[in-house]
């Protein structure tokens, strides 16, 4: 759509701005702050120049939980976005059984974060919960306290259980949006499944697999509630993520430079992801 | 596959009048065969879905099964269905303050949020679908990245922050700390909307005499009914799943009923019943908020502005 120039619109953007500004921008300066100085508390607080960033970036635990954090968004990325196509592929197109499958699958995007991580909590329980005693009974040993890969498996099942429909949802809109002349130009061709699938169906969700890709990748990586009410982090170190690890620094030990430090660091990387995310969504709508 | 793969895309350019054309010039009987073998395909379209559901409520029907059983029955033994229903965990919640409050407190900053939200992001949303002004781009990219921040950065600063204002443990401190990411949420979601709507109609209606103000009540805002319901739709889910920032700004009298179940762990060990039941109740307002917007959500998810 062409749009008029005209600078007075800036009054209708003014109260998001004042918001955001209140909520966003006066919190990243206090972090900038902290992340310089030191204190010994009674607020006494003195400069500590680049010190923390200095220390953060060579402290094996900070990268530790940073290749944690890209293993696990990876893992999330190659099963969820793939699961979620086939899902979305052989969803009804007309019908009653439409708005029962988009509401029961919507159903876990709604549950409050920590309470999905307490389904998990006690479904994996190999005492009172359902799948963790039958795998048990199956006589595969599980165990997700006390075990490091059992708990990374129940932490994937969970965001896979727990984000996937987020993925079909997306590819459904996308699916939906395709004119049903492309579906009988491909019949009369005879086009297979395949083909079809391939040179219709890929490249009108193009847009939304976007989204989705780059949405759970941040998301992945920004996860927090869920692995801490399952796991706390643990067994020892094995499921602390970067923002586990950080709010532990921060509201735990109330360190107030490395937790800020940290928090630059962590914000700056969220930064240059969303920016990737941004031009890329832009290049694609100029595009088209 | 190359070859076929121009033709269904010529076919499908020239439309369907085209197609209909070209499908009453093959043989009917083979065509009849063609379609008769993809419903056949499609007779087993259900078992994808109900599959995937299936497993979607495995989990969710044990919470529920919990919630009915007494702390004995669970810890005993594993029992697939309760054998002594009981309600008394739902009892206890309804009738224990400490318990229901948490709801109340919930609601109440979930709407608080979803109202400040969506009127801060209707005016912005409509500058920008319409006009272009200095900065634009940026200040578009900018609220971008608060949807991205991650709420561990923000829970310290926004205690300290909100502890200066005096306004820790109230709901308007949660209510407006959310608004960090369901303001741009809300705008993104708007615009998308709004820029479906023809200019022609707002010309049309300042040359008719209408102000900005009674034009954009009036007339714009019935027109994006549905965006405004996919908007508030959002706000209300992220703000209700949100629980970081929620339990680190609130001690007692706004506390989340998220945070309030994290008590269940008590001396006595955990109190699994209480927990289950608290648990399925934080799924009713989802459920019911979803079953309202259902037509939508589609729509919604489709301009990919979530």
């Amino acid at each position: 759509m062409d749009k008029t120039w005209n600078n007075k619109a800036w009054f209708l953007v003014l109260p998001v701005l004042v918001l955001v500004a209140f909520s966003a921008v006066i919190p990243l300066m206090t972090v900038v702050n902290y992340s310089v100085q030191d204190t010994f508390g009674n607020n006494v607080f003195f400069w500590a120049g680049t010190e923390w960033f200095e220390e953060l970036l060579s402290s094996s635990r900070f990268w530790e939980a940073m290749t944690r954090n890209l293993i696990f968004s990876f893992i999330i990325l190659a099963i969820e976005v793939p699961l979620g196509i086939f899902i979305a592929l052989n969803m009804p197109k007309k019908g009653w059984g439409v708005p029962v499958c988009l509401v029961l699958m919507a159903l876990p995007l709604l549950i409050p974060w920590n309470v999905v991580g307490t389904i998990w909590q006690v479904f994996g329980r190999n005492d009172i919960g359902l799948l963790g005693y039958y795998v048990n009974a199956l006589g595969i040993d599980y165990n997700y306290v006390q075990d490091p890969f059992d708990a990374w498996v129940t932490i994937i099942v969970m965001d896979v259980w727990h984000w996937t429909s987020l993925v079909v949802l997306l590819c459904y809109a996308g699916l939906v949006s395709i004119p049903d002349a492309f579906y009988q130009a491909a019949k009369i061709d005879g086009a297979s499944r395949w083909a079809v699938f391939r040179y219709i169906q890929l490249p009108k969700m193009n847009r939304v697999l976007l989204i989705a890709v780059l949405l759970r990748f941040m998301d992945s990586f920004m996860i927090y509630t869920e692995p801490f009410v399952v796991t706390g982090g643990g067994p020892g170190n094995s499921t602390t993520f970067l923002s586990i690890d950080l709010v532990k620094t921060a509201l735990g030990q109330f360190d107030l430079g490395p937790a800020a430090a940290m928090s630059l660091v962590y914000f700056l990387i969220i930064l240059l992801l969303s920016w990737v995310f941004y031009t890329v969504m832009t290049n694609y709508d100029a595009e088209r | 596959m190359g070859g076929a793969n121009e033709r269904t895309e010529r076919n499908a350019m020239n439309g369907s009048a085209a197609t209909e054309g070209l499908a009453s010039a093959l043989s009917h009987s083979d065509l009849d065969r063609r379609m008769r073998r993809r419903g056949e395909e499609s007779r087993w379209w259900w078992i994808v879905p109900t599959l995937y559901i299936i497993v979607l409520l495995l989990p969710i029907y044990w919470l529920i099964n919990m919630s009915f059983k007494t702390n004995a029955e669970i810890v005993s033994s594993l029992t697939l269905y309760p054998h002594a229903p009981t309600i008394g965990n739902y009892v206890t919640i309804f009738t224990d303050a400490s318990w229901y409050s948490g709801y109340i407190n919930s609601i109440t900053y979930v709407v608080m949020n979803m109202v400040i939200s969506v009127a801060a992001a209707l005016p912005a949303a409509y500058a920008f679908s319409r006009y272009r002004f200095l900065g634009d781009k940026h200040l578009f990219f900018w609220l971008l990245t608060n949807r991205m921040a991650p709420p561990a950065v923000f829970a310290l600063p926004f205690f300290q922050l909100y502890s200066a204002f005096g306004l820790i443990d109230t709901h308007i401190a949660v209510a407006l700390a959310h608004c960090l990411f369901n303001v741009p949420l809300a705008v993104w979601i708007l615009e998308g909307f709004m820029s479906g709507v023809p200019k022609e109609i707002d010309e049309t209606a300042y040359i008719d005499g209408y102000s900005f103000p009674r034009f954009f009540v009036r007339i714009f805002m019935p027109l994006i009914a549905s965006g405004i319901g996919v908007a508030c739709f959002f706000c209300f889910m992220f703000s209700w799943v949100e629980l970081l920032i929620a339990r680190t700004l609130t001690t007692t009298d706004a506390k989340p009923i998220a945070a309030t179940m994290t008590r269940t762990v008590s001396a006595a060990g955990m109190d699994w019943g209480l927990l289950a039941a608290a648990g399925v109740l934080t799924l009713i307002p989802g459920a019911l908020v979803i079953w309202f917007v259902r037509n939508y959500i589609a729509k919604g998810f489709a301009l990919g502005r979530v």
